[in-house]
């Protein structure tokens, strides 16, 4: 489980989360949701203890990220994989090298026929071709790239996934894609998730309750359904124009 | 602005970055027990520092070298016995020009390199990325960097202190009557093998700053494309500063006799 209590982030004199709570239960998914710019990657962040909050609590599995010593910090780590916004894969190394970092046990990483299998039957998951393996980050396509990454984070059977925006900047067949990737993982490894996104229609897709950030405060949390009935002018605001939208029905 | 508001933020930006740069380094300290994750990342770049920076150092060591020998024979007015023509060209590469020309390629070289590849790496989240998977930036990206240097700066500044002595001993009997032996035994009657350590030590301290430096610089690098190109500067121009200081300071502690 993942609950953060009264999460306080500034940078500078802007004030980004301003005492955020919020809660993941075990074997949901929970879609975060807020216009650009309003700190849901900041928050993400704060999950896997990259940012440290000026105040407030984080904490995992019954443990308070930030007073977590070095290794227990790692350990932590390694049962929660982080897909990052543009994949963050490492130029330099090849996709099976990407990969390969994602699994953390030492030993298993130190077996490199484990690792052959392990990262094939990750391309294979993330519905990318076997081949794919061999090339480097700056050979793939912005819809691959963010696969590889979520191929990587996968790689060391995370009990959390954590999605920072998974679709933006990818047109609407890629993201459809993603979004029936993350619905599959979700289903096929019973992973608990938290996905960071702008996109109203992809988290209305995928996701067992909404979460609407905005400015620097979790307006509203609740079902989909909750969401379509809430009166709350923030939330209509924000899922207006894709209530607009022809394809939100579909 | 008003003057003290800017010594002060400058004061506090300078305590700032001397705060987080000890951290940095005792984090890289730290991180040197990982050799099994260090070790073949450090030689892939030594082998990057060596092999790349080879020839522009030599090149350049060389012209240094001929143009100490050229102008000292442009000043030379004949009350001066000519062997000496030949300690002071390896004087003046050993001591100084071998290795602070050497350094100073290298800061512009190396250093530009780490800084804008860790500091591409930052904003591209690559680092953090590393630091998801529950491994360690420092002796993945930093630890490799900063004994490669360490490593391969000294050498380089020997074979620069080789290239610039050959250069300048060919050079200087194109303008003066110096023999091979007149060459060779100036050389030798001032020589003191304590000079060829000094230039050694001197060379140790230069690529320590130089890579910890642009190490610092790039991962701390802020604000996308123009963060990166501001660290880069900044670590070659810190870099070339800490060149300069560590070479008054180590000439005053190395040499005091």
């Amino acid at each position: 489980m993942i609950e953060l209590y009264g999460l306080h982030k500034a940078f500078g004199k802007q004030v980004v989360l301003d005492r955020v709570d919020f809660e993941v239960r075990e074997g949901e998914t929970v879609a975060l949701l807020g216009p650009s710019g309003t700190g849901k990657s900041v928050l993400l962040k704060h999950i896997i203890g990259l940012i440290h909050p000026d105040r407030g609590t984080v904490i995992v599995d019954g443990k308070d990220v930030n007073t977590l010593k070095r290794k227990e910090l790692s350990e932590l780590r390694s049962r929660i994989g982080y897909v990052f916004q543009n994949g963050a894969l490492f130029d330099s190394m090849t996709v099976f090298e990407n990969v390969r970092l994602g699994i953390t046990d030492e030993n298993k990483y130190r077996d490199l026929e484990y690792c052959r299998q392990r990262i094939a039957e990750c391309i294979r998951l993330v519905n990318l071709p076997a081949d794919t393996i061999e090339k480097y980050p700056a050979e793939l396509s912005g819809g691959m790239r963010k696969r590889v990454g979520i191929a990587r984070a996968i790689a060391g059977n995370p009990k959390y996934l954590l999605y920072d925006e998974p679709t933006s900047g990818l047109d609407p067949v890629n993201a459809d894609i993603i979004d029936g990737l993350v619905q599959r993982l979700d289903d096929e490894l019973g992973v608990t998730s938290v996905m960071v996104t702008h996109d109203v229609r992809g988290a209305f897709r995928v996701a067992d309750r909404l979460a609407l950030l905005s400015e620097g405060r979790i307006v509203m949390q609740g079902t989909p359904q909750e969401f379509l009935d809430s009166k709350n002018p923030k939330v209509r605001e924000f899922l207006e124009r894709d209530f607009d939208n022809p394809s939100f029905a579909a | 602005m008003n003057l003290f508001a800017w010594i002060g933020r400058w004061f506090l930006e300078g305590a700032s970055h001397v705060g987080r740069l000890t951290y940095f380094v005792l984090e890289a300290i730290r991180g040197l027990g990982e050799v099994r994750i260090w070790w073949p990342r450090m030689m892939v770049e030594a082998w990057n520092i060596g092999a790349g920076s080879l020839f522009i150092v030599l090149l350049i060591s060389a012209f240094a070298g001929a143009v100490t020998a050229l102008q000292t024979g442009y000043q030379f007015t004949g009350s001066i016995p000519y062997y000496v023509v030949g300690t002071l060209v390896v004087s003046s590469i050993i001591l100084e020009l071998g290795p602070v020309l050497t350094a100073l390629i290298l800061a512009g070289r190396i250093g530009a390199r780490y800084a804008a590849e860790l500091g591409t790496m930052r904003v591209t989240e690559q680092i953090d990325a590393l630091e998801s998977l529950g491994r360690s930036p420092a002796s993945h990206l930093v630890i490799p960097r900063v004994l490669a240097g360490l490593l391969m700066i000294p050498a380089l500044t020997v074979l620069a202190n080789l290239s610039g002595i050959l250069s300048g001993w060919v050079s200087v009997k194109a303008v003066l009557p110096v023999t091979d032996s007149d060459f060779i035994y100036g050389a030798q009657y001032y020589w003191r093998p304590w000079d060829a350590w000094y230039s050694v030590i001197k060379a140790f301290f230069f690529a320590g700053s130089i890579t910890i430096i642009s190490c610092y610089m790039g991962f701390n690098t802020q604000q996308g494309a123009e963060g990166v190109g501001r660290s880069t500067t900044t670590a070659v121009v810190t870099s070339s500063v800490l060149i300069l200081v560590l070479d008054t300071v180590l000439t005053r502690l190395l040499l005091n006799q």
